[in-house]
């Protein structure tokens, strides 16, 4: 199995993030399709992810990885736990 | 996405291509959103909608060019961001590449994306060697001074590599010579995505097994087999290569195997593009900026809100000229029409019937329908283009995810304001085939251009007059109005059909949000307008003209001293006036099921027991005949209702017979609007005459 390192900060849901802050992914949670698309857009652990937006109405927040930005709804990141 | 040829001829994953004696057949492959479309509208000169968000190509179109006197086929697969996900899209593409065996595919990239791109370019080269990359829209990439290494990513990759604009035309030219190159090419040393150990191991093993297939087959059936996701039948595989699999799915389980393959995928690109980029996106910052403003909490609503007034207020000012002097057109030809068939021989009935029936419902439909459509369509490919209509979907998903659907459905609506057997087509971006459905059923709730001139026309007379102090001004926000009632109306009733046929838990969404691209504004007006024409001028033969046959048949054949129209009014007057209405709108509306556009002109030829569908030479007129029959404001609310909530009109219904290939949909999709229009305007002639 990969390793998986033992990190002593805190990890915070990625939906936690505000505008202009930057995570680093640490563990994600999510299961089926969902995981896999993430995946192949490039979120893995080890991944920076900065959130660049907040729609109108507060859902969903647009995040800028590897370059492309992905408009990610509040439930699904809840998910995925970063490191600030 | 429309209605243009291609998709209507060509069914998600249809069979093979046609070969036609094509001596080569090249995939064309791509994440969504790079260009891909429009790379092979320029290869293959064909017309094809195309657009700037994830999702828009859905079938698979098929074309060909020739070069040095061969001829190579063309087959471009929807854009999927893996090959190994379970969308539609994403199996189309993995099927077409195993059983079809193209010489080539060539994978277009976006330079400005390059890493995430190549995740797909890893996966493609695992299963065939036979790879050309693509890097498309270098000029965007050089306006945020990115500048990739091409030379350095062919290198590394072990597949050749171009770098194009495919809006050059010299461009195009290049990769033609590109993709005649590739194809003769050996195979060469590609680059292999190196697993964990532990993964790489057992591929050994089963591969081991595998002698007779040659190395890279056998690589791709081995990780396959690993992962869960092939198609190969197991038991056509050697025991010992099954025995090495299920060794390893003891010690880890498939989504396990999955994510080992994800991430080293995800490395490899990374490795390989360490060099090949250099700048970090610099317009970024600029892109935000407009996105701040674009979605921002104050600005987004009021700006959508006044895009729509724009839209909507062009679309009816732009189209009032070219429509009176179509109609005016085809009724100059009436009369030499008239003559010519008598002359032909013909009898006065069929003559009557064929120019007073056919002819005229016929040229009323197309002299309604084509301005605004060509207006309209080409405007919403413009702002598709720009790369506008995915914020839209990201603006308006907070609502939709509260009613348990999509935020896409808020764009396939957009389209349905078009027309909505358009957007039932364009319903196919949502992946979730529950919440496609939902999009789907209620997307005639939205009027489409067909019921714009009566809302107009209702407008006009009863509420606001275009002769007034507001003006056309006044009567565009009167109708933006209606159109959000009908945008809420949408929303309530997705809500509805989620708790109750539709039930189900919410999708996962991701929406990417393409940077902002300038379009090539002639190109997309001449392809959607041509696309438009051709769509109306088709949909009118096919059914406005049979209709109008019917119609004039109705209006003019006699049973016991009245017309059957004449008696079918009389049965539907007492059900119409339940509903705030009478017989004759009611059964305007019944035969307007063919093309909304013909409802007015039905009523007219009701009220006026004329014997075939008249025009109306001012609203003035038109008010003075309505009132005179009864007419009210509150008749004008409840035919306002109505004809926002009312059966899909045929089109639409054959379309989503054909999309959802569900006889129990389609019967939903008809009698939902239906009752909840009857149920609405019962409500408000009930109130309306209780108080008034």
């Amino acid at each position: 199995m990969l390793p998986s390192n033992t990190i002593s900060c805190p990890t915070v849901p990625m939906c936690t993030l505000k505008i202009g802050e930057v995570g680093t992914v640490r563990k994600i949670a999510l299961t089926g399709s969902l995981r896999r698309r993430l995946q192949d857009i490039g979120v893995i652990p080890g991944t920076k992810i900065r959130c660049v937006g907040i729609s109108p109405l507060g859902d969903p927040k647009a995040y800028r990885i590897r370059g492309a930005v992905i408009a990610l709804r509040g439930d699904d990141c809840r998910e995925i736990l970063v490191e600030r | 996405m429309g209605l243009t040829r291609t998709s209507l001829a060509h069914e998600l994953g249809s069979a093979s291509p046609p070969s036609h004696g094509q001596e080569y057949l090249i995939a064309l492959m791509g994440n969504p959103n790079v260009g891909k479309s429009t790379v092979f509208n320029a290869l293959t000169g064909m017309h094809q909608h195309t657009g700037n968000w994830s999702g828009k190509t859905v079938g698979t179109a098929f074309g060909e060019f020739q070069k040095d006197g061969r001829t190579y086929g063309i087959a471009d697969l929807p854009g999927t961001y893996s090959l190994f996900t379970h969308s539609a899209e994403e199996e189309v593409a993995r099927d077409f590449l195993l059983k079809s065996a193209p010489h080539l595919t060539v994978v277009v990239c976006d330079a400005c994306c390059l890493e995430r791109n190549l995740n797909l370019v890893l996966q493609i080269m695992e299963i065939t060697p036979r790879v050309l990359v693509c890097v498309n829209l270098l000029d965007e990439a050089k306006k945020r001074r990115i500048k990739p290494d091409l030379p350095l990513l062919e290198n590394r990759l072990g597949v050749p590599v171009i770098g194009i604009s495919a809006r050059q035309k010299k461009d195009i030219r290049r990769l033609t010579d590109a993709i005649a190159d590739a194809i003769e090419r050996d195979g060469g040393n590609i680059y292999k995505t190196v697993y964990p150990d532990i993964l790489e191991n057992t591929l050994l093993s089963i591969t081991k097994e595998l002698p007779d297939l040659p190395a890279h087959t056998a690589r791709n059936a081995a990780l396959r087999l690993l992962d869960g996701t092939g198609d190969t039948e197991e038991s056509s595989l050697p025991s010992a290569a099954l025995k090495a699999a299920q060794d390893f799915r003891q010690q880890f389980s498939p989504s396990e195997v999955s994510d080992m393959i994800a991430e080293s995928l995800v490395h490899a690109a990374e490795s390989i593009i360490e060099n090949v980029v250099q700048t970090e996106h610099l317009k970024a910052a600029k892109e935000e900026k407009l996105d701040k403003i674009l979605t921002g909490r104050v600005s987004a609503y009021p700006i959508m809100l006044l895009l729509l007034l724009a839209v909507f207020w062009i679309t009816i000012e732009g189209a009032n000229y070219p429509s009176s002097w179509l109609s005016s057109l085809f009724t100059s030809l009436e009369a030499p029409l008239y003559r010519t068939f008598l002359r032909l021989g013909f009898p006065v009935f069929l003559t009557e019937m064929l120019v007073f029936g056919m002819y005229r419902v016929l040229s009323w439909v197309v002299a309604v329908m084509l301005p605004p459509m060509a207006i309209f369509f080409p405007m919403f490919t413009l702002l598709e283009d720009v790369g506008y209509l995915p914020r839209i979907a990201y603006n308006l998903d907070r609502c939709f995810h509260k009613c348990s659907t999509c935020g896409k459905q808020a764009l396939t609506m957009c389209m349905g304001f078009g027309c909505n057997a358009a957007g039932v087509v364009g319903c196919r971006i949502i992946d979730s085939p529950r919440e496609r459905l939902i999009a789907i059923l209620t997307n005639s709730f939205v009027p489409c251009n067909g019921r714009f001139p009566l809302l107009i026309a209702m407008t006009s007379m009863f509420f606001i007059s275009a002769d007034s102090p507001a003006g056309s001004l006044g009567g565009a926000a009167f109708l933006a109005c209606i159109i959000v009632f009908s945008v809420a109306v949408t929303l309530a009733i997705s809500s509805f059909l989620s708790k109750t046929f539709l039930r189900g838990i919410p999708s996962s969404f991701t929406l990417e949000l393409p940077p902002y691209r300038r379009p090539v504004i002639l190109s997309v007006l001449v392809r959607s307008i041509l696309d438009r024409t051709v769509f109306v001028l088709a949909r009118a033969a096919a059914v406005a003209a049979p209709a109008g046959l019917v119609i004039w048949i109705l209006a003019n054949a006699e049973i016991g001293g009245s017309t059957v129209f004449v008696h079918l009014t009389g049965l539907l007057d007492p059900l119409g006036r339940l509903m705030g209405m009478d017989g004759v709108i009611l059964l305007a509306f019944i035969l307007g099921f063919p093309a909304n556009e013909t409802v007015i002109p039905i009523m007219m030829m009701g009220y006026l027991s004329a014997g075939t569908l008249t025009e109306y030479g001012s609203l003035t007129e038109l008010h003075t005949l309505l009132t005179a029959n009864g007419w009210t404001p509150i008749t004008a609310v409840c035919v306002i209702l109505f004809s926002l909530m009312h059966w899909p009109c045929s089109t639409t219904m054959i379309t989503v017979y054909k999309e959802s290939r569900s006889l129990k949909w389609s019967a939903l999709a008809f009698l939902l609007p239906t009752v909840i229009g009857m149920l609405a305007c019962m409500l408000v002639n009930g109130i309306s005459s209780f108080f008034l």
